[in-house]
């Protein structure tokens, strides 16, 4: 199984073409498809959060090993669909109301992507509304959101608001994060986790879910 | 362009001023666009520069850090991107009233190269649409600020540039262990050469994670060029006290890094978020005589 060796180390330097023509000629001799994202992707994209934790890579490194891992998963996913495997989980994605910043938040939506989760990006400037018919509709399993600005932080607490008004709070998961959002805070407005940096978020989005 | 740099530091190190956001804050911007009250709130505007002045802020900035086509398109202002920079420039200009310098601020386009949200040639248009009406506004110089992408900033910067004004590029150093580099992972010596080639004026650090961890970046930035450093800390990351936003670090213990940075080769010291004329008050304090 060296190729396989070799499509870990694609998603890890970021290289998508290779990841894919990896992943295509795996999956015509014959690999299985879940054993390549549990056993080589995935590990991959843990060591680019290592990697991220100890400073060894940086923003650039994270987006590009996050496209390939997206290439090489999108071929896969079909597969598993097909077999009827379940995606780590839905994720829905936002910056909150009032604010315009979506740098952050793609970088999440991103790692989350080639986590295996299923995101669903409601892009910037949502409302609690948007959120709750989101969450609804879609099914999603996670609510991740996104502010820049200490005054729209306040949008948070808004839309956890709305999610128990709206009887859905206990349907999903929390997960905030942005430059001034704190650990404490998340636990104020009563989200379930709050993470600092994006690929932690993906760490964080998975230990939610085993706990639910 | 760095005679007049130099004319403006002739006496020895200036004091600048400190942040807007937070001031427009406190004078009930609310979910507003900040760049957008030069024109529906000019008097607000002004009164910000004018504390600075008042506060003995040798050059003050201008509110338009956002007011680059790409930001205003989000909240339907694409079309008064010439009007909201030149009145900034006049606003601070007025505020002034000959006592500071006015350096127009200009700020990244909120959109990410990387991820193929915006190109090159896109940012370049929307730098040169926002440096020219600066320019024509009047101001002494062009500030390029708190740039998280090193590109971007070189693309602001030849913008900048082009107008013929003298440009201070500074950047954000707030990732990795040492809380040193950019976002992208650039450090000081990256930023600064690349900064220098590009033809900026000035070089420096603003923004960032706390005063503190600006010491060692205003060394090596000014280790690596022979240009004047500006340094724009903030006031620390703000807490959340009884549902109000509070930054827990007072003028006093900001301005005490002032001796600091000056030994580290700072010539431009000033505060980013969460700090007001209070803490350019007491920076003065530390910075003799020319400030």
């Amino acid at each position: 199984m060296q190729d396989l060796q070799a499509l870990h180390n694609a998603i890890l330097t970021g290289d998508a073409t290779a990841a894919k023509n990896i992943a295509e000629r795996a999956l015509a001799a014959g690999a299985d498809p879940l054993k390549l994202v549990n056993d080589y992707m995935i590990p991959a994209m843990d060591e680019v959060g290592r990697r991220f934790e100890c400073s060894e890579y940086f923003v650039p490194e994270l987006l590009i090993s996050a496209r390939a891992m997206k290439a090489a998963l999108d071929l896969i996913r079909p597969m598993l669909v097909a077999r009827g495997e379940e995606t780590a989980g839905r994720v829905v994605i936002g910056t909150v109301k009032g604010d315009l910043h979506d740098i952050g938040k793609n970088l999440v939506a991103s790692m989350l992507e080639g986590g295996g989760f299923e995101v669903i990006d409601l892009g910037v400037n949502v409302s609690p509304e948007q959120f709750v018919t989101a969450v609804r509709e879609r099914g999603a399993q996670i609510v991740a959101m996104s502010a820049l600005l200490t005054t729209t932080m306040p949008s948070m607490k808004n839309t956890v608001e709305a999610l128990k008004h709206a009887g859905l709070r206990d349907k999903v998961k929390i997960i905030v994060g942005g430059a001034p959002i704190t650990d404490k805070y998340a636990k104020e407005i009563g989200a379930d986790g709050y993470s600092d940096n994006a690929p932690s978020a993906v760490a964080l989005a998975r230990k939610q879910l085993a706990r639910a | 362009m760095r005679s007049f740099i130099a004319e403006v530091l002739g006496a020895g190190p200036v004091v600048t001023d400190g942040a807007w956001g937070t001031q427009l804050q406190a004078r009930g911007l609310g979910g507003d666009f900040p760049d957008a009250w030069n024109l529906s709130k000019p008097e607000l505007v002004g009164e910000v520069a004018r504390s600075y002045v008042e506060a003995g802020s040798r050059v003050v900035l201008t509110n338009t850090f956002g007011a680059n086509r790409l930001r205003l398109h989000g909240c339907g202002l694409a079309d008064r991107v010439v009007e909201i920079n030149r009145t900034g420039v006049r606003i601070s200009r007025q505020a002034a009233e000959g006592r500071a310098f006015v350096f127009a601020s200009l700020g990244p386009s909120g959109r990410m190269l990387l991820s193929g949200d915006t190109s090159p040639e896109e940012l370049r248009a929307a730098f040169d649409e926002q440096a020219g009406a600066l320019a024509d506004g009047g101001a002494d110089a062009i500030v390029v600020e708190t740039m998280t992408d090193l590109t971007e900033a070189l693309l602001a910067v030849e913008a900048a540039c082009a107008t013929g004004l003298p440009v201070v590029a500074c950047m954000v150093f707030d990732s990795g262990k040492q809380k040193d580099r950019t976002m992208m992972g650039t450090t000081p010596e990256q930023a600064a050469a690349a900064l220098v080639a590009a033809g900026a004026d000035v070089i420096g650090a603003n923004c960032g994670s706390g005063i503190a961890n600006y010491l060692p970046v205003c060394s090596r930035l000014h280790a690596a060029t022979d240009r004047p450093i500006w340094i724009k800390a903030n006031a620390g990351l703000p807490v959340i006290v009884d549902g109000k936003v509070v930054y827990q670090i007072s003028p006093e213990t900001f301005a005490s890094y002032v001796p600091g940075l000056l030994n580290a080769g700072a010539s431009f010291i000033g505060g980013c978020c969460g700090t007001d004329p209070e803490f350019v008050r007491a920076m003065k304090r530390h910075v003799q005589p020319g400030s």
